[in-house]
């Protein structure tokens, strides 16, 4: 149950966008036409549910305080913390090359649906930031980190997906010359982020 | 603004305030604004701005963030190979965010713990990836940090003006870093104490900071037409 409800809780309750903005720059940039919204949102499901559980690893046995102590018991005193930044970004960009490559190996047909948006997912920041999360809230397992990583990239796809579609619709309404485009976008994100804040206080 | 106008200008030894480096200044306040018209960096623009203080240790944040990343890898320009920029570039924008974050978590912990994530994801703020890929790589040092103050102050307006808005009817008060929060309505106007006015809690929650940043654009392009999009 644990794990269903942290699933639940990052697609809906703690959205990546519409409780965090993570990788609104993305979000609002791709989000014109449905087809290649969905193609950004599997790709962010794909690299958040590789690269959390990695910087899960990391973290424990590698930056955390006390956490080198399996190497030898006298680094018990070591804490790497300040560098979580570096090597999270590092792991991030380093995963997302190898990923392109195996999927462009292995998968030539969902390397192709991605195309050009696995490249630039190193620099979303929901990437990032699932991974600061992820270290924030000190997860206990890293079977929980992956069903959080998962459920967020979800929540992501969800919510770029949905305002591809009503971008799409928008085009035929009349909205003021000045909000056309990127404001009457702004305006819609934040009238469904008063949606789904009625999710809030669910628990499962 | 293109790259080989400045550098021209540049080698005849142009004055500091010289036009180009002006309007490399003013250009990203109001016409090239970073979040409203080039769509970079609104992931933390949204989230940080429920109070002032936030909004002003983030925005000088960046913009340490910006002229250090922009100067330094304009320096290195001729030197990163093209196929490892972007590997580069984060390595040198991560150093630098964690310099800042080292710093706040000294100098001002409890404004760090409300950042919490928002310091780290400094290094995937598009503002800064976005100007390190479009004017430092192909410009020198001057321009290339005046170019970085200029979209940094772009970024911090918008920051501030979405921060009073947001605090002022959230909270009702205006909390400036060093001051704490400075309540400017008396209590008894409150409905709790008695009075009328009551603090409108939307505007705390992150939906209002979407809504907030769409009236700015609306107001922006309602003044220059020529932002205005297609659809």
């Amino acid at each position: 149950m644990e794990y269903l409800s942290i699933f639940v809780k990052g697609i809906f309750i703690e959205n990546m966008i519409f409780a965090y903005f993570l990788g609104m720059c993305s979000y609002l940039a791709v989000s014109k036409t449905v087809k290649t919204a969905n193609g950004l949102g599997l790709a962010v499901i794909f690299v958040l549910g590789i690269t959390v559980p990695i910087n899960y690893l990391l973290e424990n046995y590698v930056l955390k305080e006390g956490a080198l102590a399996w190497l030898d018991p006298s680094f018990v005193e070591i804490d790497l913390s300040f560098l979580s930044f570096i090597m999270f970004i590092a792991v991030i960009a380093s995963m997302v090359q190898l990923v392109e490559m195996i999927v462009e190996k292995f998968a030539p047909a969902l390397y192709g649906a991605l195309g050009i948006f696995l490249p630039l997912i190193a620099v979303n920041c929901s990437i990032l930031g699932g991974a600061l999360f992820m270290q924030d809230r000190q997860y206990p397992s890293i079977g929980e980190a992956t069903v959080f990583g998962l459920g967020s990239g979800v929540g992501w796809w969800l919510a770029i997906v949905a305002i591809a579609a009503i971008r799409e619709k928008i085009r035929y309404s009349n909205v003021p010359a000045p909000l056309k485009g990127l404001g009457i976008t702004f305006i819609i994100t934040g009238l469904m982020g008063m949606a789904f804040m009625s999710f809030m206080g669910i628990e499962i | 603004m293109s790259s080989e106008n400045t550098s021209a200008v540049m080698t005849k030894k142009t004055s500091l305030f010289s036009k180009q480096n002006r309007r490399l200044l003013s250009d990203p306040l109001d016409d090239s604004n970073p979040i409203t018209v080039q769509v970079l960096g609104i992931c933390s623009a949204l989230a940080i701005t429920v109070q002032v203080q936030q909004a002003v240790i983030m925005s000088l944040a960046v913009l340490f963030v910006m002229i250090g990343g922009n100067v330094i890898i304009s320096l290195l320009r001729n030197m990163i190979p093209d196929r490892i920029r972007i590997i580069v570039q984060l390595v040198i924008v991560a150093s630098l965010v964690i310099i800042v974050d080292q710093v706040l978590k000294a100098f001002q912990p409890d404004i760090s713990e409300k950042l919490s994530v928002f310091v780290g994801l400094i290094i995937t703020n598009c503002i800064i990836m976005g100007r390190l890929e479009a004017f430092a790589l192909a410009n020198k040092p001057g321009p290339s940090f005046f170019d970085a103050i200029g979209n940094a102050m772009g970024y911090a307006w918008i920051l501030l003006a979405v921060s009073v808005v947001r605090e002022v009817f959230g909270s009702g008060a205006i909390s400036l870093p060093g001051m704490g929060q400075v309540k400017f309505l008396p209590t008894n106007w409150f409905i709790s104490e008695g009075g009328l006015y009551e603090n409108n809690n939307l505007m705390i929650l992150p939906p209002m900071a979407l809504i907030t940043v769409g009236i700015i654009i609306w107001v922006q392009r309602s003044r220059n037409q020529t932002l205005i999009e297609e659809n």
